[in-house]
């Protein structure tokens, strides 16, 4: 029986679609996965010394995260999940707005525009995904939205109703799903009896498509095609990316509880996105020798900086819990805003608990 | 001026605000061809079109939850659940996203929607289509609850809400929806969210109220006026959240005795919670203790039980009565 889902792969002997990526765009996503890296790996260590709270890394899913940002416009809209900071990152998030957030220092978003605040209860982003698309149509706005999520939030109502809606819609709107094997220690094949996610695009009448998750090139084309779909007024996409969580699910979670080692060996070494994408790149000179490896300690030094950006930040102030709640804040409110500065003020001007 | 019921005056609210801001758009279960189930939306559909007038599928969350994209995205949405017992769907879009997204943003992002929600019961309605859950939302940090007793404050608040930055419920009382009719002005009328309304005064007793309950209210206050002399203040709240706090221990200060009434089931009722204003802001002038008069903690029954359940007027009348005997 035919494949009715293809995986679309531009990198690698099983190639099925040309390469039409421009190699000083290639070369940002080269560099844009190897940041991530970079970045979760450094933000895990913080982790273990005690200096953020708990941190879910992306490891193993940087073509995944980067590949998708970098087909798409400053203008689109992004909705999404708490592991996205690499999509955030290409969308203009910084990443000392990241470690802010898992600092517990607030929001994931500051200062940038088109990127929702990261959503936390699973799949509950995607209609709002829906409602900006539907929106931008109704402004006549050429630019679509995006939401980011994850194989487990497939089982969610919000991801029915989502793409339903979408659907009768006609909205221009993708659903990026990196189906990375798990949901904390819950493999897919528990998730659905179907054999693919992909395929329960065909129940709402929307485009779906499933793409080699670890082929960043891949991930950049496919999402661009949706993207022309949507502006051409032909609806919604599904997009299946098929990678792997090589890491835990968060800093909390200690996957050796639940999942076969040779299951994850059998998704690092070659199989990893960033090897895949520097070898195809050098293969074909875009990247000279050694531009790997400086790349690797450019990266290093510009993480280390958004991370002590992040670290040196202001101590949170009482106030900023209230402050954007309500545009204007109610009485009542106010009321218990002095309350609490009475109290903790005074207590941290004696160098008590907030000092 | 023209007469009309409550119905018509949110009826013609939706059609002004659509036809003043291209923004405003309709969505919900009904509410295009068929104008919604109570006819609130009639005409609006052969008036702006079904880009602006949307009739969804049937899914609360996602109604809700694009609403959220929607407002953010730049429209001025007015979401339609048909009856509050079926909002529940979409429970987790309001108590997740709904009142967050602005602190969650660091307010770069407002939610300007408005949830409109037929609500209450006392009207021989099917099972579950007659639930009171205000407190639920109430509860919830970031968004705003109203909700009005009059036609003409029905047309005030929806103004309001509409054009307010952040997300509002608009919850209408559905035995209210034609009961009644008062002149209302046509063009922008001004209700703020926010400060109650003393619909009726007087000096013996408060009593605290939102909704439909505010009719019976009237209706005891006024037999009671005629039949004992007793003096009652009756406290339309209006807004639920943010509560006007202030015109409740002003009218409690001043008579020294205070009932709230609801129809909602009794724990963890709003009642509570004014109770509770009471005690902080009006303790020392009471004469005798806060009374609740509530429906009762069971699941709104069938009809049948309706008249035993809900609160009447020999109940609010009685509740009353030992107020002013202690
Ligand atoms: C509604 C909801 N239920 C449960 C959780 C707890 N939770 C957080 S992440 C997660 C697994 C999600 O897996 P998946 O969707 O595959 O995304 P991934 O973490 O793999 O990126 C669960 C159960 C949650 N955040 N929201
Ligand atoms: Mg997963």
């Amino acid at each position: 029986m035919p494949d009715a889902w293809p995986l679309y792969q531009v990198i690698g002997p099983e190639a099925n679609h040309p390469d039409r990526v421009k190699p000083e765009i290639a070369v940002k996503i080269f560099n844009d996965m190897v940041l991530l890296r970079t970045f979760d790996e450094k933000t895990i260590n913080l982790q273990r010394q005690g200096r953020v709270g708990t941190f879910p890394p992306s490891l193993g899913q940087e073509a995944a995260e980067i590949g998708s940002a970098w087909a798409l416009e400053p203008e689109d809209w992004m909705a999404p999940s708490y592991r996205d900071h690499g999509a955030l990152y290409v969308h203009g998030v910084p990443f000392s707005h990241v470690v802010l957030f898992a600092m517990g220092k607030g929001s994931s978003i500051d200062g940038v525009a088109r990127v929702l605040p990261s959503s936390i209860p699973i799949s509950s982003h995607l209609p709002h995904a829906v409602g900006l698309a539907m929106a931008a149509e109704r402004l006549n706005q050429a630019h679509i939205a995006i939401a980011y999520f994850g194989d487990g939030g497939t089982s969610e109502g919000d991801f029915h109703e989502a793409l339903n809606f979408a659907g009768v819609f006609r909205a221009p709107v993708i659903f990026f799903c990196q189906n990375n094997g798990w949901a904390i220690s819950v493999p897919v094949s528990q998730q659905t009896a179907t054999p693919t996610l992909v395929q329960k695009a065909s129940a709402y009448g929307v485009f779906g498509a499933r793409v080699d998750g670890n082929d960043a090139l891949a991930c950049y084309q496919v999402v661009q095609e949706a993207r022309a779909r949507a502006l051409a007024g032909d609806g919604p996409t599904l997009i299946e990316a098929l990678t792997y969580r090589i890491g835990p699910h968060t800093t909390a979670d200690d996957p050796a509880r639940y999942r076969p080692l040779e299951e994850l060996e059998q998704w690092t070494g070659a199989k990893d996105p960033i090897v895949r994408l520097q070898e195809y790149l050098e293969g074909l000179g875009i990247l000279a020798p050694g531009e790997a490896l400086r790349i690797r300690q450019d990266a290093t030094v510009f993480v280390n900086q958004a991370v002590d950006d992040a670290l040196n930040s202001a101590p949170v102030e009482i106030h900023s819990m209230f402050e954007h709640v309500y545009q204007t804040i109610p009485r009542g409110l106010a009321l218990q805003r002095e309350e609490l500065e009475r109290i903790h003020g005074a207590m941290a001007g004696k160098g008590g608990l907030h000092g | 001026m023209a007469e009309m019921n409550a119905v018509t005056a949110i009826n013609q609210t939706l059609s002004e605000l659509m036809a003043e801001d291209a923004r405003v758009v309709l969505l919900g279960e009904d509410v295009g061809k068929n104008g919604g189930v109570f006819r609130v939306t009639e005409g609006l559909w052969n008036r702006f079109g079904a880009r602006r007038v949307v009739d969804t599928p049937l899914a609360e969350s996602a109604i809700v939850g694009s609403a959220i994209g929607m407002a953010i995205g730049g429209l001025r949405p007015i979401a339609e659940i048909q009856f509050m017992g079926f909002l529940y769907p979409a429970l987790n879009q309001i108590f997740s996203h709904m009142g967050r997204i602005g602190q969650r943003s660091s307010g770069k992002f407002r939610v300007p929607l408005v949830v409109r929600i037929p609500y209450g019961g006392g009207i021989r309605a099917p099972e579950q289509h007659a639930d009171s859950a205000e407190a639920m939302l109430v509860h919830t940090p970031g968004i705003k609850v109203v909700v009005p007793s009059t036609p003409y404050d029905a047309k005030g608040l929806l103004y309001a809400a509409v054009e307010d930055p952040d997300p509002v419920i608009f919850l209408e009382p559905i035995k209210l929806y034609r009961l009644g009719r008062m002149e209302v002005p046509q063009g922008r009328v001004n209700v703020p969210i926010g400060p109650a309304r003393v619909a009726r005064s007087g000096d013996d007793v408060s009593v605290i109220t939102w909704g439909a309950m505010n009719h019976l209210a009237m209706e005891v206050a006024e037999d009671l006026a005629r039949t004992a002399g007793i003096s009652v203040e009756i406290i339309d709240l209006r807004t639920l959240k943010p509560m006007d706090t202030e015109t409740i221990a002003e009218s409690v200060q001043k008579t020294g005795r205070a009932i709230v009434l609801h129809e909602a089931p009794r724990t963890a009722g709003l009642g509570g919670e004014v109770v509770a204003s009471i005690q902080e802001d009006a303790f020392w002038w009471l004469k005798t203790p806060v009374r609740r008069v509530t429906a009762a903690d069971v699941p709104y029954p069938p009809f049948a039980w309706e008249d035993w359940y809900m609160p009447t007027k020999e109940r609010l009348a009685g509740a009353i009565r030992e107020a002013l005997a202690d």
